[in-house]
């Protein structure tokens, strides 16, 4: 018995000469977030082309709510929701014109219609907007909107294509609530983004996608354990300070000109505790200090700096 | 879930689009109007044409108003391709067919609009044709028809766009060949070349078949042309639309 929303095995797809997912691997559990990560271009929206059925693999399998893509691409639009990329609102018409539209488009009964119209409205803060046309609306709300509407169908899993690209960080936080909502209602998400921090605070697992291969898999944890770089920097008033430190914390790397040390580390409150712990133990103290986390960057350059190497060497 | 409720469920939505639009709605109703006005007014004493200009212009007006509507269905079209609006009308499983003919069906009741319009103002205008209900029929079937077909060659010209914008430019030769046929004036006082053009094009037996029809004097040979006409480019513009939604989608 599996609990699987989504299973993908061996996807390829190639648009004449040019190969843009190379046998793609996924295991998605029922309930739990699912975050694609990679930079443009990697194949993320391709991916959520094929699982959506909006275009067709050339290789390998996926099922998608236990129906297979392309065999069943029938059971398994029944089961999903799908907010895409840029966002699908219909402008000249209202937001609750556009949640209707999506009431008339689905299975969904028309005496319920108007109910389910007025809880989206209500759940994403769109009641007060709901008589203007979506063109007058903000970037924010008009992703809001675009996934009120993904939800009308009560779809058992949702995909969401780079959800929050373009929004203010305020935007952001806001859809990130409510995508964790939607968990929290059973629903499986299925997300793509090109931002590290979105899913390290979204995603129960990670994959991240490079030039249309999945190059790392794993929970956040899992996964910035592999990528070196998270570290803690100390800068140091002396010379001296600087050599007492270096003695104590042997892990380090040190940076003579810039009276600093580099502590590799999680980046975490434990790790840091530990670290300010072993200072005071002997009566040390930095000058500044400041957390290095690695962006998606450093990621890419970790996780394909080698691949990238031979595509050039080519 | 048949196709049907979900044509209907389009054909609304694509007729809010229109009625919100105020350039739609001025390119389609009111502009024929005020080429009417502009014809009958300024240049129509300039030509000779056997009969009242009125009565002259207005079947040719007529196919210049079904013309006129159908820029903004192109532009309409092509937006729902190219603004990701299509892909979830895709995964909510609506067929091909209703989403072209919400766009077609839409095209063709903004037509019947425009039409009515146009005659209503003629008549105004001091517009006396001699049609029978009969005859009268007989417009409202050309004017359908030739609705219809290039309602389908407007959708598949707005697939077959790159973007909103050049789906509204493709449109134009059809707004244009009006003007190169027996519309406004009779292709036999055209020059050579053009005459010919204006006389073998397909917009001049439709002309030809509905001026007939409004003057009580239908022709058959006539009408049986412009009714080939219609088939034709309808068949066109439907095939072409089918393989282009296709291919795009």
């Amino acid at each position: 018995m599996t609990n699987s929303a989504l299973t993908v095995s061996g996807l390829r797809k190639a648009y004449k000469d040019k190969v843009v997912l190379d046998g793609i691997d996924l295991d998605v559990p029922a309930g739990t977030i699912f975050s694609l990560l990679g930079p443009n271009g990697a194949g993320k929206t391709t991916t959520v082309n094929v699982l959506t059925t909006l275009i067709k693999a050339d290789g390998g399998t996926a099922r998608v709510a236990g129906h297979d893509v392309a065999t069943d691409a029938k059971a398994v639009r029944a089961a999903i929701g799908v907010t895409g990329q840029f966002a699908a609102v219909d402008e000249l018409l209202t937001g609750r014109e556009n949640l209707q539209l999506m009431v008339d488009l689905s299975p969904v009964p028309a005496t319920d219609g108007k109910r389910i119209v007025d809880d989206l409205l209500e759940r994403f803060e769109l009641v007060e907007s709901a008589g203007k046309p979506a063109s007058t609306y903000s970037g924010g709300m008009r992703r809001k909107l675009d996934l009120a509407m993904t939800l009308v169908g009560s779809p058992q899993i949702i995909f969401l294509d780079e959800p929050t690209t373009g929004l203010d960080p305020r935007s952001r936080r806001t859809m990130w609530t409510i995508i964790r909502d939607l968990v929290a209602d059973g629903v499986t998400v299925f997300l793509t983004t090109q931002y590290l921090e979105e899913a390290d605070q979204l995603a129960d697992r990670i994959a991240v996608l490079d030039q249309g291969r999945i190059v790392a898999q794993g929970t956040a944890d899992e996964l910035k354990r592999q990528i070196p770089g998270t570290h803690v920097r100390l800068r140091f008033a002396t010379a001296d300070q600087l050599d007492a430190a270096a003695r104590v914390l042997a892990d380090a790397t040190r940076d003579d000109d810039g009276l600093s040390l580099r502590v590799p580390g999680d980046g975490g409150t434990r790790s840091l505790r530990l670290l300010l712990d072993r200072l005071d133990e002997y009566a040390l103290a930095a000058e500044e200090l400041s957390v290095h986390t690695p962006d998606l960057d450093d990621v890419f350059l970790a996780l394909t700096g080698r691949q990238t190497e031979t595509e050039v060497a080519r | 879930m048949s196709a049907t409720p979900h044509a209907l469920v389009m054909l609304r939505r694509n007729f809010r689009h229109i009625a919100r639009n105020p350039t739609a709605v001025f390119n389609a109703v009111l502009m024929p109007i005020i080429i009417l006005l502009m014809f009958v007014y300024m240049f129509g004493d300039a030509f000779d044409v056997g009969v009242d200009y009125i009565d002259y212009a207005t079947p040719g007006l007529v196919l210049l108003a079904v013309c006129y509507g159908l820029g903004s269905t192109a532009t309409a079209v092509n937006s729902d391709m190219t603004k990701g609006i299509i892909n979830r009308f895709k995964v909510m499983d609506v067929s091909r067919s209703a989403v072209l003919t919400g766009h077609v069906v839409a095209s063709l009741l903004t037509n019947v609009v425009a039409v009515a319009a146009l005659i209503g103002v003629a008549f105004l205008l001091g517009f006396s044709p001699a049609a029978s209900p009969l005859d009268w029929l007989g417009v409202a079937g050309m004017v359908v028809l030739l609705g219809f077909a290039t309602g389908w060659l407007t959708v598949a010209l707005g697939l077959a766009a790159k973007s909103p914008e050049t789906a509204g430019l493709a449109s134009v030769p059809l707004v244009m060949l009006p003007f190169f046929s027996s519309a406004i004036v009779p292709a036999d006082t055209m020059g050579p070349g053009l005459a010919q053009f204006a006389e073998y094009q397909p917009f001049t037996p439709i002309i030809e078949t509905v001026r007939g029809l409004l003057a009580g004097t239908p022709s058959l040979g006539t009408a049986l042309v412009a009714v080939g006409w219609c088939v034709a480019i309808a068949l066109v513009g439907y095939l072409w639309a089918g393989a282009t939604f296709t291919k795009r989608a």
